[in-house]
């Protein structure tokens, strides 16, 4: 019987190495594994190179936390904004920062997942982060070649999974999961409900079990507000 | 000189958008731009973060947690709404086959270069979100700024003194001074706000300003 759950956080993490690179799913507070960071930085894995959108909120949830705490030695990210816990750390020259474009971020990964060691993309030609990589016209445009991102250990929030590792996802807070899942070593979910084998909707599935390694049951509740909009217009005919 | 205001300049914008687009918005000014869309013509609003048909911002006491937008805010799905993982989003993006999309930026040069990730790359934490994805790879990108710095320089320039986010990719530029194309030509006045000249717009502008051909 394939049966992917674990019941502890302690058996959810086990094995992962000092110097393992780390995708954490997120975007903004939403899909963001933080039960998982939480369960990282007890289990003391360090010299860690994270791979995540954003360098995290609250200083006191998820990957603010982990990085005060001396565990990453490095970010790949493409918005290390919200979180001063990264400020400072990077302007200490503590930790290390790569700024990758969203998208080349996301493909990147995907690539990984999809066994495609490197593609050309048009985005970034001509900017300082096209600096040092090849570049070709390719198509009709000017293109860089970026590499794909592989990681020994992927960080997934889902909203349901089953014994087999199938997941879905809730709202805004699929982002990078998906992606994220099938590009690593290591997939550990925590999800929000467990179900049946057979319960989920074989159509609905939005990452089947063959990515998934390792699945934990953290029923934590909604994720915080977002931030409030600074600029409401008041147009004549609201929509 | 009567400058157009941010809501203004939305509302020109929008006006600008047909049904039946869709339609990726930056964060900050950009954001305005949907609220001047009538919910009967059909503007699909993408967000990086995986949804296509994004609706406005829910009332106070109806936040679903789980949506937001790239700048992080409760919003809502709209009727026809779908969800995505990143790598679609930004296939959408990446593919050319949004019809466009709005950003803000520091500076517009005249043959189409952007600035608008970082003012600077040696002190402050650089930061470039899905810019430079959505500027190389939407159909058109138009730019929604104010026409010069607090401090009166012009940000529609010959060449961008800030570092790029892309080349040659911005069509048309809504400042609260005027509408601008960026054409084979440079910079092509479509449209100024009251009792602004020409010349004046010229005198704000740190590039030659055409008049439409």
């Amino acid at each position: 019987m394939i049966d992917k759950r674990v019941a502890s956080m302690a058996e959810a993490l086990a094995g992962i190495a000092d110097g393992s690179t780390v995708l954490v799913g997120g975007f903004g507070a939403v899909g963001q594994p933080n039960a998982l960071i939480d369960g990282l930085i007890e289990q003391g894995a360090k010299d860690l190179i994270i791979v995540a959108n954003n360098a995290g909120m609250d200083a006191k949830v998820g990957l603010p936390r982990l990085m005060a705490a001396g565990r990453a030695r490095k970010l790949v990210c493409s918005f290390p904004r919200g979180s001063t816990v990264f400020d400072e750390l990077y302007k200490a020259g503590r930790i290390e920062l790569e700024v990758v474009p969203q998208g080349t971020l996301a493909e990147r990964i995907r690539a990984a997942g999809a066994g495609i060691p490197a593609f050309y993309t048009p985005t970034g030609v001509g900017t300082k982060l096209a600096e040092g990589k090849e570049q070709r016209h390719v198509g009709g445009r000017d293109c860089i070649l970026e590499h794909a991102l592989k990681a020994d250990v992927a960080l997934v929030e889902a909203w349901r999974a089953d014994r087999w590792g199938n997941l879905t996802y809730k709202g805004s807070g699929r982002n990078f999961n998906p992606v994220m899942a099938a590009a690593a070593t290591l997939t550990v979910v925590q999800s929000q409900h467990i179900d049946e084998l057979g319960a989920l909707d074989p159509e609905a599935v939005v990452t089947p079990g063959i990515f998934v390694s390792r699945v934990l049951h953290v029923p934590y509740g909604n994720p915080p507000p977002g931030n409030r909009r600074a600029d409401v217009a008041r147009p004549e005919a609201k929509r | 000189m009567k400058p157009f205001g941010r809501a203004e300049m939305a509302a020109k914008l929008a006006a600008d958008i047909p049904e039946g687009w869709y339609v990726n918005l930056g964060i900050g000014l950009p954001t305005l731009v949907a609220d001047y869309v009538p919910a009967e013509r059909e503007v699909v609003f993408h967000s990086e973060n995986g949804i296509l048909g994004m609706g406005p911002a829910p009332p106070e006491d109806a936040v679903d947690t789980w949506l937001v937008n790239a700048g992080k805010e409760n919003v809502t799905l709209r009727t026809g709404a779908s969800l995505v993982h990143h790598a679609d989003s930004f296939m959408m993006i990446r593919g050319g086959h949004l019809d466009l999309c709005v950003l803000g930026a520091y500076e517009v040069a005249a043959n189409g270069d952007i600035a608008n990730w970082t003012t600077s790359l040696n002190d402050a934490v650089p930061a470039v979100g899905g810019a430079m994805d959505l500027a190389a790879g939407a159909r058109r990108l138009w730019v929604m700024m104010e026409h010069t710095t607090k401090d009166g320089r012009p940000r529609l320039v010959e060449r961008c003194a800030y570092p790029l986010t892309a080349l040659a990719a911005v069509k048309r530029i809504y400042t609260n001074l005027a509408v601008i194309d960026v054409s084979a030509r440079g910079f092509e006045v479509r449209l100024v706000a009251d009792g602004v000249s020409f010349e004046a717009l010229q005198e704000r502008t740190g590039a030659k300003l055409h008049r439409p051909a």
